[in-house]
């Protein structure tokens, strides 16, 4: 192995080689070219697709600049969410307070775009400052009659995770508004799927066909009106659960809502996931309907997956994610392709995420917390690997390295949950892995026992 | 109709940006850092504010970015982020060894306080620096300027921690662009050798960010000037700074702390940026310019005139950083098209504002700094519609919604390829930049052209 720096040593784990456990829930060591972000950064990707909220980012251009209209959150309506707001904080702003800005950028955008509510985003700086930006929002939410949320997300104040926790807080004052809207009998929210090329509505077609409403996405294709009556719901099906367990747990310790943890990825996840839905409520129609689609569905998308696999199987692949579920969903999604997972990573997985992701990887699989570009490439090119599976910082490094990628993050521009979804995932990893363009590359030739 | 939110009034504002038009100091900080050979530039600040600088550099390049964080915590916040810098440095060294590390500040280590000098010098004292490897930084708030002028304070940085005037004089010119492409960095330094003149460029992201594919992850690619070479720019025997706004600072810097007298040029793009350019080069190197380079300047200005009928009397509306913006306001004014607007978030100035209007004519609305956003910008453009945009990524809102062709020039550039490896600079570049414009005017025209006029030959 690489020379680890030393406080980085118990964040890499060889599976059942290794005798300690691994660590995590760290914040990044001072120094490391760290492929994580920010508090802001964490909050800012939950709440983005509130497609009909007003997001105003109070602080300096840049922490607007860099979140404008990155994430591939669509929207079947309104697009507010796609407009750069910023309060723009220049020097005396920093000496002088910012407090009047904010307010008078509120009070001018409410007026110009009618929001059905707004999300003011404090940044590093706003916490320096000490602006009371909570005082402004209610100042404002009496003003115009709408609400008007405080998000505490200063970059410094922890980790992304921290900023998912303050996104949830953020949405949790806005539920517990709407009891009169009809909220049908077999109800769910589903948390933490943000729609990624159209994602939570291939999701809630499924729901549709087995006869369960979606009171709320949160926050895919998100409305305010729908978040405000989501306390009404049966059930809260959490995807992506790093980032939304919390308002889960907030919802089930208020209204009493159960939750389940689910993968829309893959194929034992999906139908796992549909299934435990049907089952929570108890009647046999609906586990039969859960069963007649998932039968359907796996009997059109089989016949092309095997296809895949005749030309994949034996390939080598590393994942470094975000969020450790979408790790777990991966390693079993390339399974089924014949590919055998010898690096994964996440970028804010928990202990308990990593002692399941330990069970479910071979032996001898790299198992790695908060990775960096020289870790990753090193036991990239230690193993083999075929394909990088990652995101917008991982990209470039795999093509330098000369394997294949697959964007699983932000920037994926084709749906990967869902049946369909898998079928896309195969044919992506398919595409990339068999590119011709490889055979140029030295890595592959040396791989096929050629020369550099 | 993504951006229906705009309205064609122009509205005074006085507290808000809506659809920035420029980016954060610190960004501009770490591209300029990237120029230095074997460098690894830290970000002192939050964990976030690398990670959104690389993710935006490697969006523009395509290629991997590198560098490191404080990581800034609550503690640090309160406390100040001493410890974490010099455990960081501490760290960098024992990691990744580089040959430099290239500090820049952050709003918020600015907003604490954080002393970078004397952190620094203390790194030094106590060892921290291993032998001949070096640290230095630049202050690039987030509350001030914009990445053009965040690379501008790492630029000059780079002189004042590295140039020396050792007393003995090199026949070689400095040369310093502003913010600016790797290709373009690329194509100035091949019109100089061109001209056979020595010289220093720095920052040169050439061959850093635009590497080939070999295989192989490189922590440090070939490219980028050396300490040695910004050292020995304090013996040059003159500096020609390319850009204003990006470039000028560490030319004066140079010119009185080592010296070395300075002439301000604007971006080499279009004849007449071009020929000012080699001109001055010519000038201070007492050098003539070859046939090579007057063949090239010759054959721009062949398909200029050739191709003069589509693009007289067009009119175009130019929106990103000032230095880039002069230059190709300058060329489209040879070209013949009428300029409308000019917008930039850069607060670059009312000099800046003279210049383009000095080039484009009193007619021309310009617009810097506070509120010089996009928003703005689509709300001129709605109130008279060019035929053609020149901006960055970001302007494909409004070209679709207005149904405008968009040149792409300047940065971020997220949704095509070309810029890392094509100059738009100097006369070949001219061409390049030229022959976009054409496509778009044409391909427009063959859009629209009734069947009847739908021509073969253009």
């Amino acid at each position: 192995m690489i020379d680890l720096i030393e406080a980085r040593k118990n964040q890499v784990y060889v599976n059942r080689k290794d005798s300690f456990n691994i660590e995590c829930d760290k914040k990044s060591v001072a120094g490391s070219v760290s492929q994580r972000a920010c508090v802001f950064c964490g909050s800012r990707v939950v709440l983005y697709p509130i497609a009909d909220a007003l997001h105003l980012i109070h602080g300096p251009i840049g922490c607007a600049a860099y979140t404008w209209d990155i994430r591939g959150a669509l929207s079947s309506g309104p697009e507010l969410h796609r407009m750069s707001f910023c309060t723009d904080l220049r020097e005396n702003d920093v000496i002088y307070g910012g407090e009047k800005k904010l307010y008078n950028a509120l009070i001018s955008l409410i007026e110009k775009y009618n929001p059905k509510a707004a999300f003011i985003y404090s940044t590093c700086i706003v916490g320096l400052i000490g602006d009371d930006i909570n005082a402004v929002c209610r100042k404002v939410s009496a003003e115009k009659n709408i609400p008007v949320i405080p998000v505490h997300s200063e970059g410094f104040k922890g980790t992304k995770k921290d900023g998912y926790r303050a996104a949830c807080e953020a949405l949790f004052t806005l539920t517990g508004f709407d009891n009169e809207s009809e909220v049908p009998k077999h109800s769910i929210n589903i948390l933490g799927d943000f729609n990624l090329a159209g994602e939570s509505w291939i999701i809630k077609n499924y729901y549709k066909e087995m006869g369960i409403d979606v009171v709320s996405c949160l926050t895919g294709d998100g409305r305010i009106d729908e978040i405000k009556k989501a306390h009404r719901a049966s059930l809260n099906v959490v995807q992506c659960s790093g980032s939304m367990t919390f308002l889960a747990k907030l919802m089930k310790e208020k209204y009493g809502i159960p939750f389940i943890r689910v993968s829309y990825f893959g194929i034992e996840d999906l139908s796992e996931a549909l299934y435990e839905v049907a089952r929570f409520f108890k009647e046999k129609e609906l586990i039969d309907k859960a069963a007649e689609l998932v039968g359907r569905e796996l009997s059109v998308i089989y016949p092309e997956i095997t296809k895949f696999k005749s030309r994949l199987e034996g390939k080598k692949a590393a994942i470094y994610v975000g969020g450790s579920f979408k790790a777990f969903s991966l390693v079993k999604a390339l399974r089924h392709l014949g590919m055998k997972t010898e690096v994964v990573g996440s970028q804010t997985g928990s202990k308990d995420d990593y002692d399941y992701l330990k069970e479910i990887c071979d032996e001898g699989t790299i198992i790695v917390d908060d990775t960096n570009p020289l870790e990753l490439s090193h036991f990239i090119e230690e193993r083999g690997v075929d394909l990088l599976i990652g995101g917008v910082k991982e990209r470039p490094i795999a093509y330098k390295l000369g394997i294949a990628f697959c964007d699983h993050n932000h920037e994926r521009k084709i749906p990967l949950a869902g049946f369909e979804g898998m079928v896309n995932f195969c044919r992506e990893v398919y595409s990339s892995v068999l590119s011709p363009v490889w055979k140029y590359s030295p890595a592959y030739r040396k791989r096929k026992g050629g020369t550099v | 109709m993504l951006l229906r939110h705009t309205t064609d009034k122009v509205a005074e504002r006085s507290a808000l940006t809506i659809n920035p038009a420029k980016t954060c100091q610190p960004v501009g900080a770490m591209y300029a850092a990237l120029g230095i050979n074997k460098c690894l530039p830290h970000s002192h600040g939050s964990q976030g504010c690398c990670a959104y600088h690389r993710s935006s550099l490697t969006r523009h390049f395509k290629d991997p970015i590198m560098a490191t964080t404080s990581s800034f915590t609550e503690g640090a916040s309160v406390f100040g982020g001493q410890a974490n810098i010099l455990e960081a440095i501490t760290n960098i060294f024992a990691l990744y060894d580089p040959e430099i590390i290239a500090v820049h500040t952050t709003c918020l280590s600015e907003t604490i306080g954080d002393d970078l000098n004397q952190i620094i010098k203390k790194a030094y004292q106590e060892g921290k620096i291993p032998k001949g490897k070096k640290v230095f930084y630049a202050s690039t708030p987030s509350f001030k300027g914009s990445h053009v002028t965040g690379y501008s304070n790492m630029t000059t940085g780079m002189v004042q921690y590295f140039s020396e005037n050792t007393g003995k004089p090199l026949k070689q010119i400095n040369l310093i662009p502003s913010f600016i492409e790797p290709s373009d960095m690329a194509e100035i330094k091949r019109i100089t050798t061109e001209m056979g003149v020595k010289f220093v460029m720095f920052p040169d992201t050439s061959g850093v960010v635009n590497g080939p594919m070999d295989g192989k992850f490189h922590m440090y690619p070939k490219g980028g000037t050396t300490i040695e070479q910004i050292k020995s720019a304090g013996d040059s025997s003159f500096t020609l700074a390319l850009g204003r706004v990006g470039a000028m600072s560490a030319a004066k810097l140079l010119d009185t702390k080592c010296k070395v007298p300075c002439e301000i040029l604007d971006l080499p793009i279009g004849v007449r940026g071009t020929d000012n350019f080699i001109n001055n080069l010519r000038k201070v190197a007492g050098v003539h310019v070859p046939d090579s380079l007057m063949m090239e300047r010759g054959q721009l200005v062949d398909v200029m005139s050739d191709m003069s009928q589509y693009t007289y009397n067009k009119t175009a509306a130019l929106v990103g950083d000032p230095d880039i913006l002069v230059s190709t306001a300058e060329f489209l004014v040879d070209l013949g098209i009428k300029i409308l607007y000019v917008v930039s978030g850069t607060p670059a100035g009312p000099k800046f504002e003279r210049r383009i209007k000095e080039i484009a004519g009193e007619g021309v609305i310009v617009k810097t700094g506070a509120n010089a956003d996009m928003f703005y910008f689509h709300q001129l453009i709605k109130g008279n519609k060019p035929d053609l945009i020149f901006g960055n990524t970001y302007a494909k809102y409004i070209a679709r919604d207005e149904d405008i062709p968009l040149i792409r020039i300047g940065f971020p550039i997220y949704d095509r390829v070309g810029h890392q490896y094509m100059p738009v600079m100097g006369y070949k570049g001219g061409l390049r930049l030229l022959e976009k414009i054409l496509t778009a005017i044409m391909d427009r025209q063959d859009r629209d052209a009734p069947e009847e006029k739908y021509e073969l030959v253009m």
